[in-house]
């Protein structure tokens, strides 16, 4: 049996490409992707460490481009942050049969890999779609609007349209705990950052450093939250399945100061 | 501003405005302009859901509680003796700035109660929506309430800056609304609806003509009815249903189920349960006849005043028209597909798009999803099983309900024993 060829990347997206493109250039058989902190402990395998060519990855992804439909090529990034153990592969799989039929198969649901990478795509958008819905904004002194997230996937990169767009004239910070970095918008663009403050033990910004009259604001929009039930019309089920438990840490409106 | 008195005004004015259902921030696109705040998606956003299930997408309030009309069904009302409150146009647009600001919703739901009189107070509310939008560069989603009786001027005014108007009929019946709210009349009502439905078509119109013409209420105008208040069938509620979606292109007509406020003897006592079975029935037919290509009279006559609560329209309506089935799966046309019971639109296309590349059978069909339970009973596919039988109407539905689950079973399973 041929031995397996271990791929392993720095955990980026042009990373990632970039072993796609050696696969194709080196013709390898058999190749496994990985990342370089995932523990490699197979026997009888070869390993390579694939170095990140932001040229190489955007070959791969101008190729794919002129193939499938923007929402498929889109879907690819989306399995990508999902994070799943072992995407990488289901992924190239996706790409090989993109790039290896001449006929459009992003419909062709009966071959798994295909419905695979669009179920998790599907669930990538989802959580996406929730983080637009709970992000909850903190005003601080120096007039920034801090929240903090920890979303089930990597969703931030997909975020960053959507609240560039929506708030435009604010400052504004969305930090992600789980995976620690986050995103900042200073009134001209968008930056990757990291905050040594931040960590699983300090999931939030302190109230000292809000602005004056952010607690007013908070406490406005609980009492607002608590008047518009209808007691008479409870229904817990629902409310659980619209509002996952696992979300409440960072809502507003379900904690106590 | 005073941080308590805004708290204390902010919970009575909620409070007042939750009945209404609406919660739409939906059906308008509208891009940030030059870096200002805010835009809406047309897919809209559900920020949070209150603890029975309903989304929270608006700041949902009323400018007062104040009101001098004496509405039996509503908590507002004149006689009612309750906390009243009234915001400063001030405060609502700083409570809408600072909201939206910190992603707590998508934009404001604007109504009141009526003080002075209609054009009184449908100003204050315009002068809200024009702030927001002139002062604030606001473009986030600003549903208002159109108030009974304002004038045309007004209304006209009150679409430049609102994406939705809606004026709540409230009570489906004319002879209804003249028991339980005897200072209203019908034609208030049906006044600002025609305002509304004219502007959006004479400013559709001119924007054909001139690219930059400013849109009116580009989310169109909804309207909701108490359901359950003035024993009115379900056939009367639908067909003033049909009515509002024909005559003033109603984006949504709402249907809210009677929540018992007051002791009144025109009204259910203040025990009743609120009949949130029935509501969802309502919500099906008015489906159906969106999107599924019935037409009222099908569904609601002078046979069949009103819906069955143990089974959905869809299948009341096929069980009362055994001669157009079975269908076949493999030729029958989309409008007769969406009338199986069991095949919603979304498997409708998936139907259309499979059997394309080969003929369906039923492991494909419940591969696509569909309810197989209800609609095994319908149709035929490529298949030499088939569970089409000539039977009754209601051995039929008896077979079908013992079958199936219901989450509404409590409030029927009286009714099924009858049968067994």
């Amino acid at each position: 049996m041929a031995p397996h060829t271990i791929l392993q990347y720095d955990g980026s997206f042009d990373g990632f490409l970039s072993c796609v493109f050696m696969v194709y250039e080196q013709k390898i058989q058999l190749p496994l992707i990985q990342k370089q902190s995932e523990e490699n402990n197979q026997l009888f395998t070869i390993s390579e460490i694939v170095h990140t060519d932001k040229t190489k990855a955007k070959r791969v992804w101008d190729g794919l481009r002129k193939k499938v439909p923007k929402p498929q090529k889109q879907a690819i990034f989306k399995a990508f942050l999902s994070e799943i153990k072992g995407v990488e592969n289901t992924l190239l799989s996706y790409i090989q049969n993109i790039f290896d039929t001449s006929q459009n198969i992003g419909l062709d649901y009966s071959n798994k890999d295909i419905l695979k990478i669009s179920q998790v795509a599907k669930m990538v958008q989802r959580e996406k779609h929730r983080m637009e819905a709970f992000v909850r904004f903190k005003k601080t002194k120096d007039d920034y609007y801090v929240a903090t997230v920890e979303p089930d996937f990597n969703v931030l990169p997909l975020l960053i349209r959507h609240f560039k767009d929506r708030y435009a004239d604010q400052k504004w910070i969305i930090y992600d705990i789980k995976r620690g970095y986050g995103i900042c918008y200073n009134l001209i663009n968008i930056e990757f950052i990291t905050v040594d403050f931040f960590s699983k033990l300090r999931t939030t910004i302190e109230k000292d450093v809000y602005s004056a009259q952010e607690m007013d604001f908070q406490k406005l929009w609980k009492s607002y939250y608590d008047s518009v039930n209808i007691k008479s019309r409870k229904n817990s089920k629902l409310h659980v399945q619209h509002l996952p438990k696992r979300y409440w840490k960072y809502l507003i409106e379900k904690n106590e100061y | 501003m005073s941080f308590d008195r805004i708290r204390e005004k902010l919970s009575i004015l909620a409070d007042a405005a939750k009945y209404d259902v609406s919660c739409a921030s939906s059906g308008v696109k509208r891009a940030n302009k030059e870096k200002s705040l805010g835009n809406t998606t047309a897919m809209g956003i559900c920020h949070s859901y209150t603890e029975d299930g309903r989304c929270v997408s608006l700041l949902k309030i009323l400018l007062t509680n104040h009101c001098i009309f004496d509405c039996a069904y509503c908590v507002t009302r004149k006689s009612n003796d309750i906390k009243r409150a009234a915001f400063k146009i001030q405060e609502v647009v700083d409570l809408t700035v600072n909201f939206y600001r910190r992603n707590y919703i998508e934009g404001l739901f604007l109504s009141s109660g009526i003080f002075k009189s209609s054009d009184y107070t449908m100003e204050r509310l315009i002068a809200v929506a024009k702030k927001l939008r002139l002062e604030e560069n606001f473009n986030g989603y600003i549903h208002l309430k159109s108030i009974p009786g304002t004038s045309d001027e007004l209304m006209r005014e009150a679409g430049l800056y609102a994406d939705r108007l809606s004026v709540n009929i409230e009570i489906p019946t004319v002879s209804g609304l003249k028991l339980l709210a005897p200072d209203k009349k019908h034609e208030d009502f049906i006044k600002p609806m025609n305002k509304v439905k004219n502007e959006i078509i004479q400013y559709k119109a001119e924007r054909k003509l001139l690219k930059n013409t400013p849109k009116y209420a580009p989310a169109g105008q909804s309207t909701q009815m108490i359901i359950g208040a003035t024993g009115e069938s379900d056939r009367d509620i639908m067909y003033s249903a049909t009515y509002y979606y024909k005559k003033f292109n109603m984006r949504r007509v709402y249907y809210s189920g009677y929540i018992p406020i007051s002791k009144d003897d025109r009204l259910p006592s203040i025990h009743t349960e609120v009949p949130i079975l029935r509501e969802n029935r309502l919500y099906q037919t008015d489906w159906l006849l969106r999107f599924y290509g019935f037409s009222i009279q099908e569904l609601l006559n002078d046979d069949h005043k009103n819906l069955d609560l143990d089974i959905d329209p869809k299948l009341s309506w096929a069980l009362r028209s055994p001669e157009i089935f079975p269908v076949d799966i493999n030729k029958a046309d989309k409008n007769l597909l969406a009338r199986v019971p069991g095949i919603g639109m979304q498997s409708v296309y998936k139907i259309i798009q499979a059997r394309k590349f080969r003929k369906l059978n039923w492991s494909h069909l419940k591969a696509i999803g569909i309810s197989l339970n209800r609609a095994k009973y319908f149709i035929t596919c490529d298949s030499k099983d088939s569970y089409h039988k000539d039977i009754s109407p209601t051995r039929l539905k008896n077979a079908i309900l013992r079958n199936s689950y219901s989450k509404h079973q409590k409030h029927f399973s009286n009714q099924l024993s009858l049968f067994s």
